[in-house]
């Protein structure tokens, strides 16, 4: 392998009894750089999120973490890694200094420099006046901003991140951003799981999409983007009729619809000029446009852009991490 | 917010030998459950009261009817009371090992550089302390309410051996049972299964005599009944005869078996 390869999985396959999750995945992550592992729930980013944090073994393929194979050398792995999984997996009864200074010492480091990187972590992370008070008085955000911190505590080169934002607020999303991006400038390695274009749009070097187990496409956000569309025109016509009427005369490359809505969408650059075009053009021909909006594209613009179908829950994993989302919250 | 500055490798881990990261780990753990206790106050005082419920409950509302044929009853009950006590606060562990499991502490301490079945070594040392806490304040309560010991020094001693032996055998029962339930709820319902059972049906409350013949059988065969004969033989110093050395057998065999199984189960756990 490239020894630029922070992760570096070839035809990466796991199925949880007969159902087959991961189908021969192939990923490459450079070192220093994120990347971000977009996909609907039971795409199985977290199955492969398990592989190479070492908690669960591959069926079959090769999956390498820092130059250590995850099977061969899981301690090497874990010597290399940090997790924050999609649940805050920080402790209730501890205070967050107690919780940092008690990851630092698991991560083998001596007594000062965990006291010293929980400090520090904790300013970084805006969680100082908070340190001192037990994590069950926290808010969400706060936990998560805290179980970020404790995967850095020990300056490991990698860190996996599953779903960071889901479930926080919008303000305690962006909190979170924020932190992330900071971390972007670093010379650390990150791979990302989410569900939301945007949030791989902001925060990634470069996007794969995942479906059903396999990559469908790879690429920077903005190559993503740029096929797909920067801002996304939706029209919802009146009846069936129109839809046809209206399908045929903008139907492009790009162009998505849906018959049950009776909606086209068309990818713009987003300025005006170029919307009230496409606006006229309808017009024009006659055709009465019900309602529109302008919205940036979706996970499901990516998806119906690449495989035709909306990004559609799949049959949930079957695993613990999968079946628990529904009692967190 | 100050700025964030990372740099990869700008703390490195100390190297030591592997011994002592099992030890220092372990402690690490221990000292984690520790907190635990005295952080979750609510819990060590549900812990501590409910034993003198029952106590105070079988005391005075069942002790006029139940007939021990020799000692009092609050004589007689309290060796029953301290070992229920010790059976249900080991459910404490697999309330703490279910909570790791859900909330996703025991993966993240499996994806560190560790031997991360110290978790379930800190849960089980935190049952053993809250069980001492538990048990002293039980004794307490029973000495004003009749309980007349006789024991001596060297018998508390004994006493006190045993019930930590036994704890520490339940305890691991208690971790596999969490690992197996995966939720609190769960965790509930297996413990009304298991604990219940081996509790009442044994002679912490009656003497077995009075049972049914097949119940009597169980009864009079299970650990819990020889480890409960034990202790109250020591208590009031009466001959123990065989249970203390079969008590002895019970929960080193128990031991013996229960922490390899949990110790696979929670290496297995996610990676099935």
């Amino acid at each position: 392998m490239s020894s630029n390869n922070a992760i570096l999985i070839k035809d990466l396959r796991h199925s949880f009894k007969k159902l087959e999750v991961l189908k021969g995945l192939n990923l490459t992550v450079e070192k220093g750089t994120i990347l971000a592992l977009l996909g609907p729930n039971g795409a199985g980013k977290t199955t492969t999120i398990r592989i190479l944090s070492t908690l669960l073994r591959p069926d079959a393929g090769e999956v390498m973490v820092n130059g250590y194979n995850v099977v061969a050398h899981g301690q090497k792995v874990r010597e290399s890694i940090g997790l924050t999984g999609q649940y805050a997996a920080v402790d209730e009864f501890l205070t967050g200094v107690e919780n940092l200074e008690m990851m630092g010492r698991l991560y083998h480091l001596s007594s000062a420099d965990a006291k010293r990187r929980a400090k520090e972590l904790l300013q970084q992370f805006d969680l100082v006046e908070a340190g001192d008070r037990a994590v069950k008085t926290y808010s969400g955000g706060m936990r998560r901003r805290l179980d970020l911190a404790a995967s850095l505590i020990a300056t490991p080169p990698i860190i996996f991140l599953d779903e960071p934002t889901t479930g926080l607020d919008p303000r305690s999303r962006l909190a979170m951003w924020d932190i992330i991006e900071k971390l972007v400038e670093a010379d650390v390695t990150i791979l990302l799981t989410t569900q939301h274009l945007e949030e791989a749009d902001r925060l990634a070097d470069r996007v794969a999409v995942l479906d059903n187990g396999i990559i469908i496409t790879e690429g920077t956000a903005d190559q993503l983007k740029s096929q797909v569309g920067n801002e996304r025109l939706e029209i919802v016509l009146k009846d069936g009729n129109t839809f046809t009427q209206a399908l045929t005369l903008l139907n492009a490359s790009g162009v998505l619809s849906d018959e049950k809505n009776r909606s086209v969408s068309i990818p713009t650059d987003g300025n005006v000029a170029e919307v009230r075009r496409v606006l006229d053009m309808v017009e024009k021909a006659g055709i009465h446009i019900e309602t529109l909006s302008l919205h940036k594209p979706t996970l499901d613009d990516v998806f119906l852009h690449f495989t035709g179908h909306k990004a559609e829950e799949e049959k949930p994993e079957d695993n613990d991490a999968e079946s628990k989302k529904g009692q967190k919250k | 917010m100050t700025e964030l500055t990372y740099k990869t490798g700008a703390v490195q881990p100390l190297h030591r030998s592997s011994l002592y990261w099992m030890i220092s780990d372990s402690l690490v753990f221990i000292g984690r459950s520790m907190k635990h206790i005295v952080k979750n106050r609510d819990q060590l005082l549900g812990l501590t009261i409910q034993p003198v419920m029952f106590m105070l409950l079988f005391r005075y509302v069942f002790g006029g009817a139940i007939s021990t044929g020799g000692a009092t009853y609050v004589n007689f009950l309290v060796a029953g009371i301290l070992i229920q006590s010790v059976a249900f606060g080991s459910l404490t562990t697999s309330l703490s090992v279910a909570t790791d499991l859900q909330r996703g502490i025991i993966d993240r301490i499996k994806s560190l550089p560790i031997a991360s079945g110290g978790l379930l070594m800190g849960h089980v040392t935190a049952d053993l302390a809250r069980n001492i806490i538990q048990a002293l304040v039980m004794i307490g309560v029973g000495l004003l309410v009749g309980f007349r010991p006789t024991a001596s020094v060297v018998d508390w001693f004994e006493i006190a051996g045993l019930v930590m032996l036994f704890t520490f055998a339940l305890s691991w029962m208690a971790a596999i049972m969490g690992l197996v339930a995966k939720t609190v709820e769960s965790v509930q319902w297996l413990g009304f299964f298991v604990v219940f059972p081996i509790t009442f049906a044994s002679a912490a409350f009656v003497p077995t005599s009075t049972m049914p013949g097949w119940l009597r059988a169980f009864a009079e065969n299970q650990p819990v009944t020889h480890v409960i004969e034990a202790i109250r033989a020591l208590m009031l110093g009466t001959p123990v005869g065989d249970h203390a050395w079969i008590s002895v057998i019970w929960c080193v065999g128990l031991i013996v078996i229960f922490v390899p199984i949990a110790g696979w189960m929670f290496r297995k756990h996610s990676g099935r």
